[in-house]
């Protein structure tokens, strides 16, 4: 878990509402609110999509959706910023290869 | 196609403040932002500000932040959020893309651009690994959204963001393993290297980072030191177990709509790169469009919100909402402030690089 729960400027993580979301078809537990990239990086997911031709792996850059490096399928939607979109209840979040294809995933 | 007095893109604190000041001027104005909340790049500034008393110095840009947004919300200013522009056309048509579905065009008499600034990339081999990423993305992450990128930090440049970022990322929980400055002398505010350097964080200077190693994801860096023509000295490199390279070093005003619009650009290396044409109450070659904050010429969140006001008291001024004796007034305050953010040994180089960008708008 990354998430920080204790922050001496910020204070305590304060209790949310949390929504289920599937990441590659596993259920995560996310925060009501918060993006995509954050619920993922709290898991510890290690990258987030990969390069077409030599499957190199790509995660968050710049973190306020500029980059797009951070993009994933997302409901079937492929290169969604996961940086700046929103967790919802029952998510269909994959790990994408390429530019993704409408519809499905990596893993699927 | 619908009408308004002014618009304003971009609600960071730039933004935030011309549509304020504007709006208290009289004029009727729309604020517009791609997020999904307010407050640009404000709400991750958890330190204090400097400056004197009339900046807000001593007071956290969270909390300036927070301040801006209910003064918008008691002026009952309009703000369209998730509305991304898209261009801007005849000088005076702001093409808005709202929740991503809805188009619309807005017919503004004067638009402010307030669209920030990008992160800076350093390329090395291994750049592209999950792990690696801009300063700012870190501080994101932890002050915003509350998650730690990594727990074994190498941050990349001493400038402020460096610094100020190293500290909050201690402050969330990680190790910064160390801090990599190119050349020879330390670039942050030294209030901020310190507390850094008392948490016991080592400084390279004239150093550099080799290469991003790890399969899936950063599992080590290698950083090595570099000659006065900044060329790497073999036989120096050391070998660190981070799973984080956070990259500060610098930031690239965010200039696409301007161009495109049709501002004339002028380059300025001092503050980020190719920047608009401005004069010193803000306005752009083209008369019905002005720039305040990163979109100018990179500074501080501080100077930013004085601009901003700028923009939006000429702006509204020009539209004929305030007489010549109260924009006299507010004018020199605001310019007041802007000089003494613009002073001492980091403020000055500000300054002159400001003053050859107005330079260049006469004549």
């Amino acid at each position: 878990m990354n998430r920080i729960f204790e922050h001496p400027i910020l204070g305590p993580l304060e209790d949310t509402e949390l929504v289920r979301i599937f990441v590659d078809g596993e259920p995560v537990e996310a925060r009501k609110g918060e993006v995509i990239a954050a619920a993922l990086i709290a898991t510890g997911k290690q990258y987030f999509r990969k390069t077409i031709k030599l499957q190199e792996p790509r995660g968050i850059y710049c973190g306020i959706g500029r980059c797009t490096d951070c993009v994933m399928t997302v409901n079937g939607v492929p290169n969604v910023r996961t940086c700046v979109t929103e967790v919802e209840e029952g998510m269909v979040i994959e790990t994408q290869l390429g530019y993704g294809k409408w519809g499905r995933g990596i893993n699927s | 196609m619908m009408d308004r007095e002014i618009v304003v893109i971009g609600a960071g604190p730039a933004g935030l403040s011309a549509a304020l000041e504007a709006a208290r001027a009289g004029a009727e104005v729309l604020l517009v932002d791609e997020n999904h909340k307010p407050g640009g790049q404000l709400f991750k500034q958890i330190h204090k500000f400097f400056g004197s008393k009339d900046h807000q110095a001593g007071v956290r840009g969270i909390d300036i932040g927070v301040q801006l947004l209910e003064e918008a919300k008691e002026l009952k200013i309009d703000v369209w959020l998730n509305a991304e522009v898209c261009g801007i056309f005849n000088q005076n048509e702001v093409w808005i893309v709202r929740d991503k579905e809805r188009s619309v065009t807005v017919r503004a008499e004067r638009i402010i651009l307030a669209t920030g600034a990008t992160e800076n990339a350093v390329n090395f081999p291994g750049w592209t690994l999950p792990g690696v990423m801009g300063a700012g993305a870190a501080q994101t992450m932890i002050n915003i959204h509350r998650v730690l990128p990594g727990q074994k930090v190498l941050m990349i440049g001493s400038g402020n963001v460096g610094v100020i970022v190293s500290y909050q990322l201690l402050q969330a929980g990680a190790d910064v393993k160390a801090v990599v400055e190119a050349a020879p002398r330390l670039g942050g505010y030294g209030v901020h290297t310190a507390k850094v350097r008392r948490a016991g964080v080592p400084f390279y200077t004239s150093h550099t980072v080799l290469e991003a190693r790890g399969k899936d994801h950063v599992e080590s860096a290698v950083i090595g030191r570099i000659d006065e023509r900044w060329k790497p000295i073999p036989g120096t490199e050391i070998e660190l177990e981070v799973d984080t390279i956070c990259i500060a070093a610098g930031l690239t005003p965010l200039v696409e709509l301007a161009f495109a619009a049709g501002c004339r650009p002028v380059f300025s290396p001092v503050l980020g790169g190719m920047v608009p044409v401005h004069d010193a109450a803000m306005r752009t070659s083209l008369p019905s469009l002005y720039v305040a904050g990163d979109i100018s010429g990179v500074e501080e969140a501080s100077t930013a919100m004085e601009e901003g006001r700028m923009a939006g008291l000429s702006a509204a001024r020009s539209l004929g909402h305030i007489d010549d004796a109260t924009y006299r007034i507010r004018y020199e305050a605001v310019e007041n402030r802007l000089l003494a953010l613009r002073s001492g040994l980091f403020g000055q180089k500000r300054r002159d690089a400001k003053e050859q960008i107005v330079s260049q708008s006469q004549g």
